[in-house]
Formats: C-alpha cells, structure tokens, sequence
C-alpha cells in the first residue's frame, strides 16, 4: 500500500493550517489527543485546546457550551465512546439546541481490530443519522478527508464524521476534486449495477468495478461521503440507469449506508438491492482487512453479487 | 431592585405559575416553587441581562439543568419582556414554544435542556469560553438535588474545577423531594456540601427560599479565587403554598379549581402584607 499517512493525522494538519486564520477553531480530547493525533495542535494553539480527560459525555456538554459562546469545537474522541456514551448529548446539546459542534469519532468502525466489540463502532451512522439536524459523513481517503474537514469548518451547524485509525489506500490522486457536503461524487460511471460505498470501503468498491469491467460489466461507482444529508438524487438517477444497487459499508447492514439508500429506492424508483456490511453479531476479532474478508465486504464478494444481480 | 421588592416578585411569579399550570393542567408545580426565589433573584437583581438584546455578547448565562421546572423561568421571562406576557397562556399547548422544557426558539433561553446532568458541562464549556475569550459573563447553572444522581454531573464538576472557573455557579435546588419521595430515600447524597468541596468547589449553604441570602451569595461570587462555586440552596418543593409545601406528589400535580383558588388566596395575603411593609419602608 502506498500511503502511510492516517486520516486523524490529516484532520490534524489541516486544522493546523486553518487555526493560522482562525481562532475560533477549538479541539477538545478525551485522553485522546495521541490517538487522534491532535498532539500537535495542542501544542500549537493551548487556547485552542481543551482536555477533558476520559469523559465523554462530558466533552460534548462542554463543546456545545464552547459553541455557543462563537467557538468551532472539533471533538476528537473514540467514534465506539463517542457515538454511544455521549449520544444524548449529541441529541440534545448539539442537535436539537442547534450548537454548531463536529464531532469527530476516530478509530472508527472494526479498525480498533482484535479489541472487541467494545471498541468497535458498527452501529454509530444508524444512531447519528435517525437525530434531526446532524449532518453524518465518512471521507474515503485522505485528499478527502482533509477537503471534508476544510468544509466542516465552514459549515455552521452539528455533525458527526467517523474516521478509521490505519492509513487507507488513496481513492483520489490530490485532493483537487469537486467536494461537496451532502453531493455524492461519482468514481466510476456505468451502466449496468451501481456500487455504493462510503469511508474506507470506497477502495473496495473501486477494485470491484476493475473485476468487473474484466468480465464485461460496467459498474458505476458512487462514494457517499455524506450519509446524511443524502444525496437522494444521485440514488435515484442509479437505480433509474443500472437497475441494480449494491451497498458496501464498514457497519452493521441494520440502519446504515445500505438502509439509508434502501430508505430511497424502495419509495422512489424499487430495483433490488444489495446490503454489504458487519451482521448482526459482534464483529470477529482481526485486522480491518480479515474482518472484512471474514464477512465479504470484498471486491470478489461484491463481484458475485452483481452477477448473481445480473443473472449471469 | 430592593429586597421587599424581590420577595414581592417572587409571590407575583407563583401565582403566574400556578395559574398557567392550571390552565394547561400539566407542569411541575413543586420544582417550580422552590426554585422561584433563586430565579427571581438571578433574574431581577443578580444577572447582567438585558430583555430588549437577549443575544448581548456578555450577558451572564441562565442554564437550567433542572429544565422541567420551567414555569417559574416562563413567567419570569415574560414579566421581563423576553416575549410578551398573553404568550404565557400557550403554555404546553399543541404547538407552542413555551413547551414543558427550556426551548432556545424563545428569546432569552440558551440551550435546549430538560434531560438531567446536562447542564454543568454546557456551563463550563460557557464560562471556559468567557475565560479564555476575556468575555467577563458569568453563568449560572441551576440543577435539582434528585439530579445529583447523575454521573455526567460529577464529570462536569471536575473540569469545572480543573480549568478554574471561578466565573461558574453551580446552584442546587435542594429540596430534598424527587418525584418518588425523600432522595434520600432514593439514592442518598449526603453529605451532598461535602462531595461538593472535595470536588474542589466552594460551597455556600444558604436558605434557598430567602432571596437576600440568595443576593448575597451571587454578589459575592468569585469569593474563592480559580475555585467554581456552588451554592447549596436549601429549599421547600412547593414553597409558598402551605398545603404544597413538602408533598412528593406535587412534584407534578396540577391544582384543581378549588386548590388553585386557595393558593392564590394564600398568595395574594402575603403579597398584600409584603406591600404594607414595603410601604413602611
């Protein structure tokens, strides 16, 4: 694999940069400034910085009280802890009192590996997206992770990103590209099943399509970056010109990326659908990439299914 | 505004209260009793607010943690002008923005609160930003005493302590009643001052029910510099109204005719004598 560089990493750097003009921006850690790798921008901006020791709850109350003071709070904590513990707060401080608070859910999904369901958060965009108001978005790479956070800092309102803790293979070749909360991008255009996929699983969908064109069959490929506000128009226009849907993503298949696209498809235009995720169990202990071979959220498995789809 | 004055209001704001409890037949009539006092001590004499600019960048902050004990907050801010006063009777009707909670689409409400153990983060995360940004407010976190069961309060306790926020009060509607009965029956707190100071505030106990014990602990804050404050208020749930005055089930008990028609009774009595000492001065 070429990049050795972790998404936490990269919203550290370009919180950093940004930080230089504005002063507003403000990074809270639970313990976990070295595992969200934002050691740096303690150190650059203190005032900037808040520690609130392993508390999570207690980091969202003081981010949204932050907020609404005019600060720009980035909280950076474990997606597992933060998506669970502190989801009331997430709920009410954030969400429905309107404080314009990113929370920032780090070693997401299985990438915590042989740690236990305890450290996995498989669950996390079911929870954030069923909350009114809090945008919920998964960069694939990290040309776009540092564009997604380039845009959080100018969006005014709550949101949930996850990030994964290893570094992920580009899906971009530099982070010029048109980036948009809320628009999916389109990796790959096709005609015949459209894969759609979000975070990391973007790589794996994108090495489906390379399958697949070998065999003859022209997959689109779509990276929901943003689950929430869904790009509903670009879910339809799929299922209207492939016919079939494929979702691939690093979560349970109950209440996700594939429910969420599901959600569309069923009341705007039905063709079948396809969900590829973590089942209904506490996720086998390996690295991301066992765990996802494990449960076939893989370009073979993928492959299978948009054949099976197609009937051949 | 003078102390006869303050304890004048705070009659005014309990016969306000229970009139729109009754009207709307739901409310938490026992909270919103006992924290009266403290709230129109805040409101009238304490807190540098100002209703005609609820968004004045440093204004001293008003969380209610306690957020279910939201009348006594309605009437006062419609006595002040933060929204005008024929609102009150759209109270919890389908609709509303004077709902059963605190709801920051009215003016002069910060935060959405009402899910208990909120409050005191979101307040140190304001008094923080007031430190760090030279803002100079102070906020004022009013929480229950059955709330102190709630571990996300204690978090909040040592950072508030942690970052020295000598700009932050905790208040403690202490009335010793949650809606099943005595707390400490139900999980005990005492010593509740104690737990307090070992978390590294500075605790002031004071009668929770007398305004000018009240005006006096506020005004004195920060009396123990880079130390968070919390005042202990001991109160009567359903204070003001004799046969309220300590009954569980007033926690949320809407008064019947004939009981609202006794407590404003009872209520316009002592109004009359706090005016006749008034006027002698």
């Amino acid at each position: 694999m070429g990049n050795t560089i972790p998404n936490r990493q990269v919203v550290c750097e370009t919180l950093l940069e940004l930080a230089k003009e504005d002063r507003a921006i403000t990074v809270l850690a639970s313990d976990s400034r070295g595992s969200a790798a934002m050691a740096p921008f303690a150190k650059a901006y203190p005032d900037q910085f808040v520690e609130v020791g392993i508390a999570e709850q207690n980091i969202v109350g003081i981010a949204a009280g932050l907020a609404h003071s005019g600060r720009k709070p980035f909280v950076a904590s474990p997606a597992c802890f933060l998506s669970m513990r502190s989801i009331e707060q997430i709920k009410v401080d954030v969400a429905y009192s309107g404080t314009n608070v990113k929370l920032v859910g780090i070693s997401g999904g299985v990438s915590y590996g042989a740690l236990g369901m305890s450290h996995h958060s498989v669950q996390d965009l079911a929870v954030a997206r069923a909350i009114p108001g809090l945008a919920v978005m998964m960069p694939a790479d990290r040309h776009e992770t540092k564009r997604m956070t380039e845009a959080l800092v100018g969006y005014e309102g709550g949101a949930y990103v996850r990030i994964g803790r290893n570094p992920v293979e580009d899906v971009y070749d530099s982070a010029d590209y048109e980036f948009t909360i809320g628009k999916a991008v389109t990796m790959k255009e096709g005609e015949d099943v459209t894969l759609i996929a979000t975070g990391e699983t973007v790589r794996i969908a994108l090495d489906a399509e390379a399958l697949l064109r070998e065999v003859g069959v022209s997959a689109r490929v779509l990276n929901m970056h943003t689950i929430k506000p869904l790009d509903e128009e670009a879910i339809v226009r799929a299922a209207e010109e492939t016919g079939r849907i494929i979702t691939v993503e690093e979560h349970s298949i109950h209440g996700g990326l594939g429910a969420a696209v599901a959600e569309v498809v069923v009341q705007r235009h039905p063709v079948p659908v396809r969900i590829l995720g973590i089942p209904d169990e506490p996720a086998i202990a390996g690295k991301t990439s066992e765990v996802f071979k494990h449960y076939g959220i893989s370009a073979d498995s993928i492959k299978r299914i948009a054949l099976d789809l197609i009937g051949r | 505004m003078n102390s006869n004055a303050l304890r004048q209001k705070a009659v005014q704001i309990r016969m306000d209260l229970l009139r729109i409890i009754h009207r709307a037949k739901t409310g938490h009539t026992g909270g919103s009793l006992s924290n009266t006092d403290i709230l129109t001590s805040l409101y009238y004499r304490v807190m540098r607010i100002d209703p005609s600019n609820p968004k004045l960048p440093d204004r001293d902050r008003f969380i209610a943690s306690k957020g279910h004990s939201v009348e006594s907050l309605w009437c006062i801010l419609a006595d002040l002008g933060f929204f005008p006063k024929e609102e009150l009777f759209t109270y919890s009707q389908f609709g509303t923005r004077l709902i059963g909670h605190p709801n920051n689409k009215v003016p002069g409400i910060e935060m959405n609160t009402g899910a208990l153990g909120h409050g005191l983060a979101i307040s140190v995360g304001m008094a923080l930003a007031s430190k760090r940004d030279g803002l100079g407010y102070r906020v004022f976190c009013l929480m229950g005493d059955g709330e102190q069961a709630e571990g996300s309060v204690w978090e909040a306790a040592m950072a508030g302590a942690h970052y020295k926020l000598d700009n932050l009060v905790g208040i403690v509607d202490r009335n010793r009643l949650q809606i099943s009965g005595s707390t400490e029956e139900v999980m005990g707190l005492d010593p509740l001052d104690e737990k307090w100071a070992s978390f590294g505030w500075h605790v002031v106990t004071v009668d929770g029910n007398d305004v000018d014990a009240l005006v006096s602990a506020f005004e004195a804050v920060p009396a123990a510099s880079g130390k968070p404050t919390l005042v202990m208020a001991n109160t009567v749930k359903g204070k003001g109204v004799s046969f309220a005055e300590n009954v569980p089930h007033w926690h949320h008990h809407v008064p019947s005719d004939e009981e609202l028609d006794r407590a404003l009774a009872e209520l316009s009595a002592a109004l009359e004598s706090l005016r006749q000492e008034g006027e002698k001065g």
